[in-house]
């Protein structure tokens, strides 16, 4: 009985690791995955550079999120408010790897014109963790 | 048995007369609960904005072109843009003045909405404040708007 119960309880553990709805990790392991995929350490000069700067098109990434995003945001077209980025202000920020890809496909989109690369994102990471109360 | 047949009673009329309430003309099919993926990809940038003011068709259009959204990616994944998609265009507007598709599917451009604000209904200027900031910001004087609220009773005007 208590086999049986311990079995079921591994097997909803493993299940829970295995849902695709469960993306639970940490700002530092998402970096890490961003740092390995570019086979380069992250800079995060480099990322507040990329951060702040226009590419080419009408927005950077500051214009939405502000150039330090330790604070609320506004929507650069709705104007909705959007939440301090830098996880240290708000701890949501880069726990959820399916939410992170979403919002860095669609925001590159609209800032480059095309997906960011793996190095680009640990860069950003990099310097929006250096962010500090 | 008595009573609980009374208390089923009460609880239709009180069903039906809000049913009666969300078809008034100012609130047409807004006051249904929106559904909660909507509001959490939608409202992530935007008002979550009634399902019943456009037409099925401009719902269509608007969930099979979210890589171009009024000027942004807001594009999705297959699933959610599926179910969502259902979800709108199950509540779409049909009575005969939101069944037109609007120029750009802009709930905005709409005979309806013009016609609702136009320049009796709403001083020259209101739309340039900074409060105010685009027709599209509905909040900034339905302020109920996201829970379905455009009662012309509550509309506040900011300076």
């Amino acid at each position: 009985m208590t086999r049986i119960a311990s079995l079921s309880l591994t097997l909803a553990a493993i299940m829970a690791l295995l849902s695709p709805t469960a993306h639970a990790i940490t700002p530092a392991e998402q970096l890490a995955a961003y740092s390995a995929q570019a086979g380069t350490p992250a800079q995060a000069a480099r990322g507040e550079q990329f951060f702040t700067t226009k590419h080419g098109k009408d927005w950077s990434c500051a214009s939405c999120h502000t150039a330090i995003p330790t604070v609320d945001g506004k929507h650069a077209s709705t104007g909705k408010l959007i939440s301090p980025m830098a996880p240290t202000f708000n701890p949501q920020r880069f726990t959820d790897t399916a939410k992170t890809e979403k919002w860095f496909r669609r925001n590159c989109n609209d800032v480059v014109g095309r997906e960011c690369s793996a190095a680009e994102k640990a860069d950003v990471l990099a310097w929006l963790l250096t962010l500090k109360r | 048995m008595i009573k609980s047949l009374k208390k089923q009673a009460a609880l239709a009329f009180l069903i039906a007369s809000s049913t009666l309430l969300s078809a008034h003309a100012d609130n047409a099919g807004t006051a249904i609960t929106p559904l909660p993926k909507y509001q959490q990809e939608c409202a992530a940038c935007h008002l979550a904005y009634p399902a019943g003011m456009l037409p099925a068709a401009s719902w269509t259009h608007l969930m099979g072109n979210l890589t171009k959204h009024y000027g942004t990616d807001a594009s999705l994944d297959e699933a959610s843009v599926r179910e969502i998609s259902g979800w709108l265009k199950a509540n779409a507007g049909t009575y005969k003045r939101v069944s037109e598709v609007p120029p750009q599917d802009r709930i905005t451009k709409s005979a309806w909405f013009l016609r609702k604000h136009r320049d009796g209904e709403v001083p020259a200027g209101v739309w340039a404040r900074a409060s105010v900031g685009s027709a599209s910001n509905c909040v900034a004087c339905h302020g109920g708007a996201a829970q379905g609220n455009f009662n012309e009773r509550d509309i506040k005007i900011p300076k």
